[in-house]
């Protein structure tokens, strides 16, 4: 895994290398270079198989984490490639021609994270919504409980309770303090 | 466009001369020279797995395109679980997917655990292993009496989900829930095996290997079956990973990739296991190797029972699950499910609430892209055939 | 003049069907759905015992509940000893199972379903995510309270109902239709306006008819 690392850094600088598990590695590259190292793994490196790719919100940091998970079907070894974007221009390299169940990938994000993919196949085809007006619902700032609130009808007699005073209150009703004995050992 | 060339599935290629133009192995389709209809098969359809549509456009009654559309069924956990600490995480998780709850469960507290360091006890690895095992044989005769009934023969279902009617009664006992279990919690297992389990589960695989006598009698050697399944939806082995398809899928034409064997997780290393293989993956030997896979996960099950210790600890020590802060990192654990690959992608911020956790299940390419690949050229009376030997599962799609 | 009057008045009560595109509006009914009473005391009666010995269920599987309804058709629970079979289109059937949560996409297809179902009709939902959004209260895709959008005969609570309580859900259906008390088809009909401000605030994209038969 070192020598792969070690042939990768010399074409394009690579960030924040991490052995996660023996089967797992993850790393940071730039947005620029990503179809060029996807290509180079799938063709060269045998790592043949996207498995997912998907993307996390960072709001405090302005960014999207975009995940590339790759897997070597003869060594076993998956690989997550990271890449950050700004979350203001919310814009990635499309990969499409290098697999072909990708688009789907993206046009889920670009329907739940409202991250474009230009040149993508069918990106902007519904996927599990319908008719949806409000922001793109996986990101961080869309708070599901109040759209729920303002939208859907809850009925009364959902209520939250405190664990600890639940208990109190039902379950240990007859509990009385009892003063606490000081061990030796405390 | 990826061409049969054999001659065993050349009879179902359809002649694509007599549409004017095509692109890309599909056919450019005007709807308005009215040559063509558009129909939905679905949601409201007894013919697909679950709450999915495919919307085709067919020419007579061959299909000419495919457009899957689901979405029926979103709930956004992703969303959820993002507002959860962990430990609320746990029991909503195996909702994810219907018919083979506990991958999920097992996946996600696994990389629960990795983020925080915890190793669970050897008891609660053989625990899990059961539960898994147990779940691909329900899963497995689930999708049976799904294949069976999409053919018309409606006796095979009878047999099988009252067949694993039986297995949820086990997982009664043995979890306290029917079809969600929520057994597999971070750091073990919620409890150990009731007192004389063993014994019952003996005598139910001995009993299922029964039925599967008849099953395969009636469903294998059967003259429609046949004529109905092999060289349906054959997929070549230059698809398997431009598609990403995993799982029975792939290993029927002879792709070695079964996790559990690649990358062994819980008590598999130690149990007799052998990778399962096809030769040619059209939906019969997709059949024939799933019913070898659910006689493989009898024999494991036999040999867990056999292996697994009688006591021991079977829960790590956890801190206060209420306040439990996982530190930052991210990680991506992956299981078999019958379907194919299942994993988890989870990041963690060092907070008590996830930032992310991502489902990836099998179906997500199997019941889009290569399903909407494959429904081309097939007539719309084998699609219903076709979506169940893909075994998709429209829940863990949407999630 | 009279006439002119009731004409009026049964161009006032006319649906919109405001979703549908101009030139396919001719092509639906514009009719409200209307009360229907029973026509004689005794007659109903005996048409409620026969309606409650034979529940045709629509085969929509909206939920996961649905999971649970195969074992009930098949060998072990039997529901056909009850009189309960599946019918594959919604014609046919007189008994719509809403398997678990609804989300906004499956609520346009169950009111559709819904609708097209011939009278009388009753409703069985199932599993806590009915009755007020269960698991998924805070979803921002599946709804909290069925009974704002369609009528509910019954509920099945559980997560998910196990078959034995779905036939003991059956049974109690059947006690309520001989009582004469699963009127939900009426209530439908009084309360229609009611019922389609609801549905409309949901589902955005409304692109069809008002009310279709």
């Amino acid at each position: 895994m070192e020598n792969l690392v070690k042939r990768i850094k010399e074409m394009i600088p690579v960030e924040n290398f991490k052995k996660q598990n023996s089967m797992l590695c993850f790393f940071t590259v730039q947005e620029q270079h990503i179809e060029l190292i996807l290509s180079y793994l799938k063709n060269n490196e045998g790592y043949t198989d996207l498995i997912f790719l998907q993307a996390v919100d960072y709001l405090e940091e302005n960014k999207f984490m975009m995940t590339y998970m790759l897997n070597n079907l003869e060594r076993g070894m998956n690989l997550g490639i990271n890449v950050f974007i700004d979350r203001e221009k919310a814009e990635m390299t499309s990969i499409h021609r290098l697999w072909s169940h990708v688009w789907q990938f993206q046009r889920e994000i670009h329907e739940l994270y409202g991250i474009n993919f230009p040149g993508s196949p069918r990106v902007t085809e519904p996927f599990v919504l319908e008719g949806w007006e409000e922001m793109p619902p996986m990101r961080r700032d869309f708070d599901t409980m109040e759209y729920v609130e303002r939208t859907f009808y809850p009925r009364d007699g959902r209520e939250t309770s405190d664990p600890k005073k639940h208990m109190k209150e039902k379950l240990y009703k007859n509990y009385t303090e009892v003063p606490k004995i000081r061990r030796e050992n405390d | 466009m990826i061409k049969n060339s054999e001659s065993k599935y050349k009879d179902y290629v359809a002649d694509r001369s007599k549409y004017p133009q095509e692109e890309d192995g599909k056919a450019i389709i005007d709807l308005d020279s009215h040559k063509f209809t558009k129909i939905w098969q679905g949601p409201q359809h007894p013919g697909v797995t679950g709450n999915m549509s495919v919307e085709l456009i067919v020419n007579g009654d061959e299909i000419v395109d495919a457009k899957t559309r689901v979405g029926y069924l979103h709930r956004g956990f992703e969303k959820l679980m993002e507002r959860r600490r962990y430990i609320q995480c746990f029991p909503i998780v195996c909702r994810i997917c219907v018919p083979e709850p506990d991958t999920n469960e097992y996946c996600v507290s696994a990389a629960m655990e990795e983020l925080a360091g915890i190793e669970i006890p050897e008891k609660a690895k053989w625990l899990r292993t059961l539960n898994l095992e147990m779940s691909r044989v329900t899963s497995f005769l689930m999708w049976a009496g799904g294949q069976a009934g999409s053919l018309g023969m409606n006796t095979i279902p009878q047999w099988t989900v009252g067949m694993r009617d039986f297995w949820l009664d086990l997982f009664e006992e043995m979890t306290g829930g029917r079809v969600y279990h929520m057994y597999m919690i971070p750091g073990g297992v919620r409890k150990d095996l009731p007192e004389g389990f063993r014994d019952r589960v003996r005598a139910q695989i001995i009993q299922t290997k029964e039925l599967l006598v008849d099953v395969e009698r009636s469903f294998f050697n059967n003259a429609i079956v046949k004529s109905r399944l092999i060289g349906l939806g054959h997929i070549p082995k230059e698809m398997i990973s431009e598609y990403g398809i995993t799982g029975p899928n792939a290993r029927a034409c002879g792709v070695e990739n079964d996790i559990r064997i690649t990358n062994p997780y819980l008590k598999y290393p130690e149990l007799e296991l052998e990778m399962i293989t096809g030769t040619e993956s059209d939906a019969y030997e997709r059949a024939k190797l799933r019913y070898r896979e659910l006689h493989q996960s009898l024999n494991l099950i036999s040999q867990i029972l056999d292996k697994m210790p009688e006591g021991g600890e079977i829960q790590a020590k956890l801190p206060n699950v209420l306040h439990w802060k996982i530190p930052a990192g991210q990680t991506y654990k992956r299981a078999e499910s019958t379907r194919g690959e299942h994993g988890f992608y989870m990041v963690s911020d060092g907070t008590k609430y996830p930032r992310r956790i991502y489902a990836r299940g099998a179906s997500y390419t199997h019941a889009i892209s290569v399903l909407e690949k494959l429904a081309c050229n097939i007539t719309i009376s084998d699609l219903a055939a076709l979506m169940v030997s893909l075994h998709t599962c429209p829940p863990e799609i949407e999630r | 003049m009279e006439n002119k009057d009731i004409k009026d008045i049964e161009n006032a009560m006319k649906l919109a069907n405001d979703g549908l595109p101009e030139k396919e509006r001719a092509l639906f009914a514009d009719a409200r759905p209307s009360h229907i009473g029973p026509a004689n005391k005794y007659l109903e009666k005996f048409m409620n015992w026969a309606r409650s010995r034979s529940l045709w269920i629509l085969a929509f599987g909206t939920g996961c509940g649905a999971t649970e309804l195969r074992p009930l058709f098949t060998s072990r629970f039997d529901a056909s000893r009850y009189g309960i079979a599946p019918r594959p289109t919604p014609r046919q059937a007189s008994v719509f199972v809403i398997g678990g949560y609804a989300s906004i996409k499956t609520i346009k297809r169950i009111v559709r379903s819904y609708e097209q179902m011939q009278g009388p009709k009753y409703v069985v939902a199932l599993g806590s995510c009915t009755i007020n959004g269960g698991m998924y209260y805070d979803s921002y895709n599946t709804i909290n309270r069925i009974d704002y959008y369609i009528p509910v005969d019954i509920y099945i609570t559980g997560c998910m109902p196990r078959p034995e309580s779905l036939i003991a859900g059956f049974e109690k259906l059947k006690e309520n239709i001989r009582a004469g008390e699963c009127d939900g088809m009426n209530t439908y009909a009084d309360n229609f306006d009611w019922y389609k401000k609801n549905q409309k605030q949901i589902i955005k994209d409304w692109n069809m008819p008002d009310y279709n038969w």
